[in-house]
């Protein structure tokens, strides 16, 4: 007990806490970011321009087959050597977290306008309904019922990939986590098991809510 | 550029790309076991079972890999248990694939109409004909995409393993980094690496995902 009682010793707690909320904070720029800028990327993919596909097409399967944890070493370590440019471990997270982001929000989007079928359209024209008016009534209320569930899974897929900027220098909760037991080292050696499952809790307690939130959604919407 | 740098240490990443092949791979193969397993026990509905996987889904789904690889490779050898690196890693991403492969073939088995199920039984199919040959087939089609970007994302997954000692694809590269300083020349041949396992898995689950497109029954578009 004496080892679970590493948890609640000094500031401990409150510490713990704090990492969590640099690990919050993050993922809350990097989601904004990603559905501000997926919105528009998502729009842009459904053009037929072969070149515009080509493009995105080439960014999405970048994101898609690169790690995350990889893109961060790139963008870390990579510009600093190749252009000396030295920049911190939170921005390199919120820019590769968006550059990932945006371009898996953006294929949500191209998913969610495509689904529609193509009959609703025709019909809206028919009933002599404006091009905007048809976007504003028709397609969009139907698309943003695909998309909300997914984004939001999107989004909790992001908190839990932040956990690996701890790998480039960023002391966010997995971190503060093991310096805590490495504080503790000598009077409380079985910290560990109680910090990291300290840790896997609050991730959970973070995440799974947004999940039901996006189950429910999904449930009712469909 | 520092080709003969790259020339010398390209076996080094071979090497490693083969360690985080196989752990994918059977990381793989084994979440689809488990996967199978938890989707079985919910569709049947299997008292007890039942729950016990809806609750497991929820807390892998819900928790980073990198999170559940700490507690398993320095929390537990606390308390006793001790695994090699790569049993944890195996580990850790059974848990994790275990339950995306169960929401995967759940959705697929959500989306065969209860129709066909009705009217499998009403031809005087038994249970498991009923599933074999009429359910399966059509759940299948519906999940394969998704079973397929599981994998990719599963492989990609294992470059957290570099963070408890494992000597994959990201390790390699951050130890010729550390001891030669070669940043550029060590960060693209792992995404080379990267790229040489991935793309033709891509690649084949799209092909895949094509032709059994074809595959559905009624509702097409």
């Amino acid at each position: 007990m004496q080892d679970l009682a590493v948890l609640f010793r000094g500031s401990n707690l409150a510490r713990l806490l704090g990492g969590l909320g640099v690990t919050l904070k993050l993922s809350l720029v990097s989601v904004a970011l990603s559905v501000a800028l997926g919105l528009v990327v998502g729009a842009l993919m459904t053009l037929k321009n072969p070149v515009v596909r080509a493009f995105f097409r080439l960014w999405l399967e970048t994101v898609r087959i690169v790690p995350q944890l990889v893109l961060l070493f790139l963008v870390y370590f990579g510009l600093a050597k190749a252009f000396n440019l030295q920049i911190s471990g939170e921005a390199a997270a919120v820019a590769v977290f968006t550059f990932w982001g945006a371009g898996e929000m953006g294929d949500l989007v191209r998913g969610a306008i495509t689904s529609i079928p193509v009959h609703q359209r025709e019909s809206s024209a028919a009933l002599g309904l404006t091009r905007g008016q048809c976007w504003r009534f028709v397609l969009l209320p139907q698309a943003a019922r695909r998309l909300v569930p997914q984004a939001i899974n999107l989004a909790t897929r992001m908190i839990k990939t932040t956990s690996l900027v701890m790998l480039i220098g960023v002391v966010e909760v997995l971190k503060v986590g093991s310096q805590i037991i490495d504080a503790a080292r000598y009077d409380a050696p079985q910290a560990a098991v109680w910090v990291y499952a300290a840790v896997f809790f609050l991730y959970f307690l973070a995440c799974w809510p947004i999940s039901l939130v996006a189950g429910r959604l999904e449930k009712r919407w469909s | 550029m520092d080709l003969d740098f790259i020339q010398r240490f390209a076996p080094m990443y071979a090497r490693a790309a083969g360690l985080t092949l196989r752990i994918g791979l059977i990381g793989i193969a084994l979440s689809l076991a488990v996967g199978v397993l938890c989707c079985l026990a919910r569709y049947f509905r299997v008292p007890g079972l039942r729950q016990l996987a809806a609750a497991y889904i929820e807390l892998a789904r819900n928790t980073p890999l990198l999170v559940q690889l700490f507690f398993l490779y320095f929390g537990l050898p606390k308390v006793g248990v001790k695994l090699s690196a790569e049993a944890c890693a195996i580990t850790g991403l059974t848990f994790l694939g275990g339950a995306y492969m169960a929401e995967a073939l759940r959705s697929g088995l959500e989306a065969v109409d209860r129709t066909q199920a009705e009217s499998g039984l009403c031809i005087g199919l038994t249970t498991l004909q009923n599933l074999r040959f009429v359910i399966l087939p059509q759940a299948l089609a519906t999940a394969i995409p998704a079973i397929g970007a599981n994998a990719v994302f599963l492989i990609k997954e294992t470059s957290v393993f570099s963070a408890v000692a494992l000597a994959d694809l990201m390790y390699v590269a951050k130890d010729l980094i550390g001891m030669y300083y070669k940043t550029d020349e060590a960060l693209l041949m792992l995404t080379a690496a990267y790229l040489v396992l991935l793309l033709p898995l891509s690649i084949a689950f799209s092909w895949i995902e094509r032709r059994l497109r074809h595959a559905g029954f009624g509702g097409a578009v």
